[in-house]
C-alpha cells in the first residue's frame, strides 16, 4: 500500500504511548506493573458472573467490566485510536502473508481476502480519524507473522482476531468522543464476525467466551502482540 | 450543512447520513464535520456510521437497556421455543441450542441491570414467527442477529454508565458472532456490512423486529 509508505520513516513527534509500549519493553514493564493484576483479576469475576443467572451474578458483571475498562484509563482518545491502529496493521500485514503465501482457495481463501480488505479499511479509517482529532498517527509496525501451513495459520488467524476483538471491547469505556466510539463499535463488531467466522474453520466455538464476551487491557494485548513484531 | 442534518455528499452512504441529530454539543458536531470531510482521504468509512448512531434519541440508560431486553427476549424465544418447533436438525440444531442459552443468558444480565439502575424491566412479549422449517427458521435468524448487532452498536453510544457500555458491548460481540454463524451456514458473507457494521436506530430495528412481537 502506497500511502503506508511514509509511516515507514521516524515520525518527527512520538504519537503517544502504544508506540513507546510497542517499541519499549522497558516502558511496556512499567505500565504493566503499574497496571497491576487487575485486568485479570476482574476477567475472572466476569468468567463466574457470567456462568449464573441469578440478579446477583449481573451485578458482578458489570462491575467487571468497568473495572477492566477503566484499569486501562489515563490515554486518550488519540491514543487509544493509534492502539487500534497498531493492532489494524499488525492483521492487515496478517491477511496479506496468508494470502501472498496461497495456502488457501476457494471459498475460505475469498473470505479471508475479504477480511484482509476490512482491516485495510480499518486501517485508513483510524489514520483518518487520528489526524482529524488532530493526532499523528502510529507507525505501521513491522509484522511478523509465522506462516507454515493452512492448519496452524487458521490457528493463528483465529487467535489474532480474537485478540482484536477484545481489544475493542477493552477500550469501549475509555472513549471519550461518542463519534470515536460508535466508529470503534463498528470496527469491533465485524473483528467479531472475522474471529466467529475462523471459528468455524478451526472447528472451535464461535463463542469462546460464552454469551459475553471478554474484553482485554492494553498491556495483556500489546504483550500478546509483542511476539509478531519485528 | 446545518447542524441538524448530514446532507454532506461526500458521504459514502448519502441515504443514511440525513439522520437528525440531537442533543449533541457544538464540538462534537464539528468532529463529525471533520470525520465526514475525511471522505475524501479514504476514510468515508467512518462518517455515515457515527451520525447514523449519534441519531439515537436518549432515553436513558434504563431504557436503552429495556429495548436490547425486549430483542433478547425475543431471540430467546426464537431459539428455544421456535426452534424445537420446527425440528432443526445438524448445525442449525446445535447453533439454536447454544445461541438460545446465551440470548437466555442476556436475558438475565440486561434484567439485572435494569434494576440496578432502578428501573423496571419489561415484561416478556410474546412473539410470532413466520418460520415453518430449517431453512425460513435460518433465514429469520440471519435478520435477528444481524438487526441484534445494529441495534446494540446504535445505542451504545447513548449509554451513560460505562459499566452498561462495557456490558453492551460483551453483549454485542456475541451476537455479531452468532450473526457470523448463521451466515456461513447459510451461505451468506459473515459481514454483510463489509468492513464496517452499520448501527440501526430504534425505529429502524423496530422495523425489523416489531411485526414479530404480538403482544
Amino acid at each position: 500500500m502506497s500511502q503506508d509508505t511514509e509511516q515507514q520513516e521516524p515520525v518527527a513527534q512520538p504519537a503517544g504511548i502504544v508506540e513507546r509500549l510497542v517499541r519499549d519493553d522497558v516502558d511496556r514493564k512499567r505500565f504493566l506493573k503499574a497496571v497491576g493484576g487487575a485486568g485479570a483479576a476482574s476477567f475472572g469475576a466476569f468468567v463466574l458472573a457470567a456462568c449464573g443467572s441469578s440478579k446477583s451474578s449481573s451485578t458482578a458483571s458489570t462491575a467487571a467490566v468497568g473495572t477492566t475498562a477503566r484499569s486501562g484509563a489515563s490515554t486518550g482518545d488519540v491514543a487509544i485510536l493509534n492502539y487500534a491502529l497498531t493492532l489494524e496493521y499488525l492483521e492487515s500485514q496478517f491477511y496479506k502473508s496468508v494470502i501472498a503465501a496461497g495456502l488457501f482457495n476457494g471459498k475460505v481463501g475469498a473470505l479471508l481476502k475479504d477480511f484482509g480488505s476490512q482491516e485495510d479499511e480499518h486501517v485508513l479509517a483510524l489514520k483518518g480519524a487520528v489526524s482529524k482529532l488532530g493526532g499523528t498517527p502510529a507507525a505501521k509496525p513491522q509484522a511478523k507473522f509465522p506462516i507454515s501451513n493452512a492448519a496452524q495459520v487458521a490457528q493463528l488467524a483465529y487467535t489474532v482476531e480474537n485478540l482484536g476483538a477484545s481489544a475493542y471491547l477493552g477500550q469501549a469505556g475509555n472513549i471519550q468522543s461518542p463519534e470515536v466510539l460508535a466508529s470503534a463499535l463498528a470496527i469491533h463488531s465485524v473483528e467479531a464476525r472475522h474471529a466467529a467466522t475462523l471459528g468455524t474453520l478451526v472447528k472451535k466455538s464461535v463463542t469462546p467466551n460464552g454469551a459475553f464476551a471478554l474484553p482485554a487491557d492494553m498491556s495483556t494485548v500489546l504483550a500478546a502482540v509483542k511476539p509478531f513484531i519485528a | 450543512m446545518t447542524a441538524e442534518t448530514i446532507t454532506d455528499n461526500k458521504l459514502a452512504h448519502p441515504e443514511l447520513a440525513a439522520f437528525e441529530v440531537h442533543g449533541i454539543t457544538r464540538a462534537s458536531f464539528m468532529l463529525r464535520g471533520a470525520l465526514a470531510a475525511g471522505a475524501v482521504y479514504g476514510t468515508s468509512a467512518v462518517a455515515p456510521f457515527v451520525s447514523q448512531a449519534l441519531a439515537q434519541s436518549g432515553g436513558g440508560d434504563a431504557e436503552i437497556l429495556n429495548f436490547a431486553l425486549t430483542l433478547e427476549y425475543l431471540e430467546t424465544a426464537f431459539y428455544t421455543v421456535k426452534g424445537k418447533q420446527v425440528g432443526l436438525s445438524g448445525q442449525a440444531k446445535a447453533y439454536a441450542k447454544q445461541f438460545g442459552m446465551e440470548e437466555e443468558q442476556h436475558v438475565a444480565a440486561l434484567t439485572g441491570a435494569v434494576k440496578e439502575l432502578g428501573g423496571t424491566p419489561v415484561k416478556k412479549p410474546t412473539f410470532v414467527f413466520p418460520v415453518t422449517d430449517e431453512q425460513s427458521f435460518l433465514a429469520l435468524a440471519s435478520v435477528l442477529e444481524n438487526t441484534g448487532v445494529g441495534a446494540y452498536n446504535g445505542a451504545a453510544p447513548s449509554l451513560k454508565s460505562k459499566q452498561i457500555l462495557g456490558v453492551a458491548g460483551s453483549i454485542v460481540q456475541v451476537e455479531a458472532r452468532h450473526a457470523a454463524a448463521i451466515d456461513l451456514l447459510i451461505d451468506k458473507s459473515p459481514t454483510p456490512n463489509g468492513g464496517f457494521d452499520l448501527p440501526l436506530t430504534k425505529k429502524q430495528v423496530l422495523a425489523k423486529a416489531g411485526p414479530l412481537i404480538k403482544s
